[in-house]
């Protein structure tokens, strides 16, 4: 169990000076994951090509206290493999002699979509890691284009809203479920509420459980989804509340729900205070609602059955 | 003083690191990020409850944390976000227009 | 002690492979190399290495898993032909750009399309210019001394770049030859242990790899890697003599074969030159002065020695087997002919595409080359300098 001041009280592993946008989720998130090591611990960190590793090693400075690996946008997973692998045969040759682990960071572009194979590749061949996406729900880097990972109808710069077009057309990928396909140990889905004691724990658990881990966390975007940057704790507490973005997690192939609403609220809740869904709230959108939140419910339905709850 | 700062614009291809491979851990903390701000955040120490519900939410690493005390911003890399100031229950944080 | 096998090419890089004992092999199958992990996983499944194998699920992921391993401190290899090294093409650069020493074992096969498993070289030239080092070999012993060479190049402290040792698919990755082998702790010692300065898993220090690397300073980390390729010249050589003590086999950048007064000559890579030089003999015992240049080392191009070997040559046929789509052949064809005229050579040149997608390569179709060199030789009329050799009209 972790203790929540005696993890805040830990030295950081991602350091101030890097170019993330100012309320930017995605550091939010490697902040929090990192806070799990620990910190006698050494890490290795891999990163896949995107907001957050351009911004956090612009040579020569990097923000990460921890050894760093930047290989290209699809292959954090395998990249990380490799080092995994290196690992194990410096330890057993006796060249190393400190514990380290392995954390990969990606995108969902990095992560959903270019870097999906290596993702899957990794995971199956059950590397002692843990792959963490950073979700925010679009390609942000380049500019807001859409992923696998954008919820249906968002409006981003390739699937803009027009006059025939109601944004994406299509659903959003659910990775979490694919991932726990492969029968890894560890998978589990949070988001950053209150004191982030799911959060923190969840880390600690992909961390140091034994064979691959994957995390994905909702890490909102001021600029992609059109909030004010400092009502980001409120987006993410929306996403949960509505269950558009539920908690839970996946050990040793059983589900778990971690938190369930006593009021499940309206997907308009969540949709309506980001830009990227304006066009939803337009007079005649109404039925394009009522299939988001269609979609909504038959998600969390059935992963009421996956948990048994 | 940082450990990579003979690596400026000025640098012989001779002299810089091969790769731009950093042989040091977190030299970012050298770069200054504060200058973004249009908006500072101001701490209360007095209204302060230490309840630390305003440290994980910072994307900046700015708001240092010692033996389960926070003490005030780090305004070398805060970037004025506001997000603690939105967390804070007490009213310990309130953000102002940032003077240049 | 020399060890008398008879052994196929794949074979033999598995050997030599196997008696480096790596840190890391990350591969996936593909034909003709596929035979070259497939040995090294029963060496691994033997106990006969302390390798960690990652069997990926690509070969993007391979060349992947190989920066990560590499760049984490462990002396990582890998093995592939065609599309699969056409697949890590982007990984190649980074292998290259991060400075990091993996070797890479190249059974060349023609790339798609249509797709066609047989060997040419347009695998291996379509990565000429990623900043690996190139090293390519006639038969199985040229493959197996190549490889055993090829860590003491790479990670020479003046160069710190990877390495492709390049053999003919099939046609020697597949073919059992006579071969020597060195015995394995002959061939440990002269390979020695991998102690990088700077790595991943470093316990003294954090280490960060692969930066975006703004405009200020791209520029100066490519100098430094095109400094690092021009240094690997001399390494090589240096690396052959102290091969050559070991196992009595000398080897350059290239070698040469009667060009002393040839006044007719091929310049050739891998297997061909192996047909060249019988169709060599042959027209020497009638009496015609004509010669061949085998390329070992490709990249770095050692255009210098080239055009001093080639300097009495009067007509020169380059033999390029993959075609360039340039319109004026193949990339040999192009290095070969910028070597000579950055030299003031006023030989005279054709450029050959042959052999490619398999097709065969026969004495009589290397004599037929020559015989088009004498012609050239005898009226001074060059005519067309881009030619298909064995194609049908």
């Amino acid at each position: 169990m972790v203790n929540f001041k005696e993890i805040m009280s830990r030295p950081e592993r991602l350091t101030g000076g890097h170019r993330m946008c100012a309320g930017c989720g995605g550091t939010i998130a490697v902040r929090n994951v990192l806070k799990a090591l620990k910190p006698e611990d050494k890490a290795v960190i891999a990163n896949a090509t995107g907001c957050l590793e351009v911004s956090t090693f612009m040579y020569p400075y990097t923000a990460w206290t921890d050894s760093y690996i930047h290989n290209a946008f699809e292959n954090a997973g395998a990249t990380l493999s490799g080092v995994e692998a290196a690992y194990n045969v410096m330890k057993r040759k006796g060249k190393i002699d400190d514990t380290f682990k392995f954390i990969a960071f990606g995108g969902d572009g990095g992560t959903y979509d270019i870097g999906f194979q290596s993702l899957s590749g990794a995971m199956e061949r059950n590397h002692d890691m843990v792959y963490v996406c950073y979700d925010n729900g679009a390609y942000m880097n380049t500019g807001i284009q859409r992923s696998s990972a954008t919820p249906m109808y968002a409006d981003t710069t390739t699937t803009p809203a027009g006059k025939v077009s109601p944004g994406k057309m299509q659903n959003r990928k659910d990775l979490a479920e694919i991932i726990a396909s492969h029968h890894i140990p560890y998978v589990a889905q949070t988001t950053f509420i209150g004191n982030f004691r799911d959060l923190h724990e969840k880390a600690e658990k992909a961390i140091y459980t034994k064979g691959a881990a994957y995390l994905n966390i909702m890490a909102p975007c001021p600029r992609g989804w059109r909030y004010p940057t400092e009502n980001i704790m409120e987006m993410c507490k929306l996403g949960v509340e509505t269950c558009y973005w539920p908690m839970f997690e996946v050990i040793d192939g059983k589900w778990i729900l971690n938190y369930k609403p006593k009021n499940k609220l309206p997907i308009e809740d969540f949709l309506k205070p980001q830009g990227r869904f304006k066009h939803l709230f337009k007079k005649g959108n109404e039925q394009l609602l009522e299939q988001f939140q269609k979609e909504v419910d038959d998600r969390w339905e059935q992963l009421l059955k996956f948990c048994e709850e | 003083m940082s450990s990579v700062d003979f690596i400026n614009e000025n640098i012989s291809w001779k002299d810089i690191t091969p790769a731009g491979n950093v042989y040091e851990g977190g030299t970012a903390n050298d770069f200054r990020t504060g200058d973004w701000r249009i908006s500072i955040p101001e701490f209360l120490a007095d209204k302060c409850k230490q309840c630390l519900l305003c440290t994980p939410v910072c994307p900046d690493s700015a708001i240092p944390v010692k033996d389960g005390k926070r003490e005030d911003f780090d305004f070398e890399h805060c970037k004025g976000c506001g997000i603690c100031a939105k967390v804070c229950p007490f009213g310990a944080i309130v953000m102002k227009k940032e003077e240049k | 002690m020399a060890i008398r096998e008879r052994l196929s090419g794949n074979e033999a890089v598995a050997i030599a492979m196997r008696q480096i004992n790596p840190d890391v092999m990350a591969a996936f199958p593909i034909t003709p190399s596929t035979e070259i992990p497939q040995y090294f996983s029963t060496f691994c499944a033997n106990g006969q290495v302390d390798t960690e194998f990652v069997p990926v699920e690509s070969e993007h992921s391979a060349m992947s898993a190989c920066v990560g391993s590499e760049a984490a401190g462990a002396r990582t290899l890998t093995a592939t032909s065609s599309c699969g090294l056409a697949l890590m093409w982007e990984e190649l650069y980074i292998a290259a750009s991060c400075r990091l020493p993996i070797a890479l074992a190249c059974v060349n096969r023609a790339l798609s399309g249509p797709i066609n498993i047989n060997c040419d070289h347009s695998d291996s030239m379509g990565a000429r210019d990623a900043g690996w080092i190139q090293i390519y070999s006639e038969n199985n012993q040229e493959a197996y001394d190549n490889f055993v060479q090829a860590y003491r190049i790479a990670e020479h402290k003046d160069v710190r770049l990877p390495i492709m040792i390049c053999q003919d698919g099939f046609i020697t990755s597949h073919a059992v030859e006579n071969i020597s082998l060195l015995e394995d702790n002959e061939v440990r010692d002269f390979v020695g242990d991998y102690n990088p300065d700077e790595y991943l898993l470093n316990e003294s220090h954090s280490m960060a790899v692969g930066p975006y690397d703004i405009p200020s300073y791209y520029m100066e980390h490519k100098k430094q890697q095109a400094v690092a390729m021009e240094n690997a010249k001399q390494v090589i050589l240096d690396v052959a003599a102290e091969f050559e003590k070991l196992s009595g086999r000398k080897y350059g950048l290239f070698e040469t074969y009667k060009l002393e007064d040839a006044e007719c000559a091929l310049v050739i890579i891998n297997s061909a030159a192996g047909t060249a030089k019988d169709a060599v003999d042959k027209l020497r015992a009638e009496g015609k002065k004509v010669g061949l240049l085998k390329i070992r080392v490709f990249r770095p191009f050692p255009a210098e020695e080239i055009a001093e070997a080639l300097k009495n040559v009067k007509v020169i046929a380059v033999m390029d087997r993959c075609e360039g789509f340039s319109s004026q052949g193949g990339p040999l064809g192009a290095e070969v002919k910028s070597a000579l005229y950055t030299a003031g050579s006023t030989a005279k040149v054709v450029d050959y595409i042959y052999g490619i997608g398999g097709r065969d390569v026969k004495v009589e179709n290397i004599e037929e080359v020559y015989g088009a060199l004498f012609d050239i030789l005898a009226t001074g009329n060059v005519g067309e300098t881009y030619r298909y050799l064995s194609l049908r009209d």
